[in-house]
């Protein structure tokens, strides 16, 4: 089970993305932060707090939750539902820049039906994706705008992010799937 | 989050809250808040049940249930299908099954049922490759209308169990009130009855369920007031003198209302008779909250309906 990122390491990762998504939009004038459920939100959470210290502004930050809009929902054999959680955005993303967190960009179609909820909210004026870790394998035309880690995978493995909100550590793990 | 909580209902239909297990009940209330943020959204439609045909079979007169759950299913992306039948055309038996029977041919995903006959929806259930919900059989159940309630009462009091509910008026003839009992204790609460004799049907207090017929003893201290409709379509012959008595025996007053605690809330399920069962100033009032109970049961059947709506379509009709 090898730890391919420890505490620390997420902790600057998190930060240097923080830095970039400043220089990137010249400030953070107009942005908006949307985590997606569940660990982009606490990761969401952290770079506003960050962004907030550096830039002295707070940044309106909100969770998606994209359960209605997953494209394996109605297609699997009888099996139980997922279980929808609530989406919280407690800002008009009209004209905004949004910053989509996500914890792993893997397939990219979570980030498909996240894209897809998004414009449901309105119209922003741009949409970028921060990803702790990038594990390769896409099957749609998508690529991240800030990546925490690249980390070469094979399809049997399986990338846990586990953070302190939820989970009570931070680390991200490479499992060895059956 | 709870280690006991239920991540899936157990059954393909919703029959009756008797077949639910308090903790798929919290299931369906939890989605239905998610539920209820697509409802506040500029575009209120998410794609979740894309290619999926819910029937709507109505075989009694219904605009809130039948709205309600038409609303709900074009929010979820459904392709919805209305059959109203009026109740003189049909009889019961046969008809229901053959009509049932043409519906399935056609492949439907789900039906949902309103019939006059209790055990409609059972039957139906057992010939019906199509999930069935129930939206009220005859003088059953009325799940979907328990579970509204329930979602409305935890949305005000943050919880149900422990909470007084007073529930008044035709008990004989209410399917609401026994899906009502059902899930109420279920979930804990203490449930109070009260109506006139003649309207209380036998057994009740074996449901662990308080009865009275004063209806100040019923309001007395209570979180929640429940009235219920006079059911005079349902009723031959005179359960009691008049509709006048009835308002002053068992209608709900503002003077009444001042019995219950400071912050109750007043609920029906409707249709409203004003001056019959309910005070027109107490519909009106700040502590009703009938409409939100309107607007909750539109969140509330969305979560049923994808709850159910589990896995593809095993079969396609050609």
């Amino acid at each position: 089970m090898p730890v391919v990122m420890d505490a620390d390491r997420i902790s600057r990762a998190i930060t240097r993305i923080t830095h970039e998504i400043i220089e990137r939009n010249h400030g953070v004038a107009g942005l908006g932060l949307v985590g997606v459920r569940s660990r982009g939100v606490p990761l969401a959470r952290r770079i506003a707090s960050l962004l907030a210290g550096v830039a002295g502004e707070e940044v309106p930050t909100g969770a998606l939750d994209i359960t209605l809009y997953r494209d394996d929902l109605m297609r699997a054999a009888v099996g139980p539902q997922p279980l929808v959680r609530k989406t919280e955005i407690p800002f008009s993303i009209d004209d905004r820049t949004i910053v989509l967190v996500d914890d792993v960009l893997y397939t990219g179609r979570t980030t498909r039906a996240a894209l897809d909820a998004l414009i449901d909210f309105g119209r922003p004026k741009a949409i970028q994706l921060v990803v702790l870790v990038d594990r390769g394998h896409r099957e749609l035309p998508i690529k991240a705008d800030y990546v925490g880690k690249n980390v070469p995978t094979a399809r049997r493995e399986s990338v846990q992010v586990r953070l302190q909100e939820l989970d009570g550590v931070d680390e991200v793990v490479v499992e060895v799937g059956e | 989050m709870d280690a006991t909580a239920a991540t899936a209902l157990s059954q393909k239909n919703l029959l009756g809250i008797a077949d639910l297990s308090p903790e798929e009940i919290v299931l369906v209330l939890d989605t239905a808040e998610a539920m209820k943020e697509v409802g506040r959204r500029a575009i209120k439609k998410v794609p979740t049940l894309r290619g999926r045909t819910v029937v709507n079979l109505f075989f009694e007169p219904s605009t809130r249930t039948r709205t309600s759950f038409e609303i709900a299913e074009k929010r979820l992306s459904a392709d919805t299908l209305n059959v109203a039948i009026g109740t003189s055309s049909v009889v019961k038996g046969e008809t229901l099954v053959d009509t049932a029977l043409n519906i399935e041919a056609m492949a439907p995903s789900m039906i949902v049922l309103r019939h006059v006959s209790s055990g409609a929806c059972h039957l139906l259930s057992r010939i019906c490759k199509a999930a069935i919900i129930n939206a009220g059989d005859g003088m059953h159940e009325h799940p979907t209308q328990a579970l509204l309630d329930a979602f409305t009462i935890r949305e005000r009091k943050g919880r149900i169990g422990g909470l007084k509910v007073a529930i008044v008026g035709d008990l004989l003839h209410s399917r609401v009130l026994r899906s009502n009992l059902l899930l109420l204790s279920k979930l804990g609460a203490e449930p109070w009855v009260c109506g006139p004799a003649t309207l209380i049907p036998p057994g009740l207090r074996n449901l662990g369920v308080r009865v009275t017929t004063k209806v100040d003893e019923a309001v007395e201290g209570a979180d929640v007031v429940m009235m219920l409709r006079m059911q005079l379509e349902r009723m031959q012959g005179g359960y009691f003198p008049s509709l006048r008595e009835y308002f002053r025996t068992f209608g709900m007053t503002q003077e009444r209302v001042a019995r219950a605690k400071p912050d109750v809330i007043i609920m029906h399920p409707g249709p409203i008779n004003r001056g019959v069962e309910i005070a027109s100033e107490v519909v009106d009032g700040p502590y009703s909250v009938i409409l939100d109970q309107v607007a909750n049961g539109v969140a509330v059947r969305m979560a049923v309906l994808y709850l159910l709506a589990g896995g593809a379509d095993d079969e396609t009709v050609a």
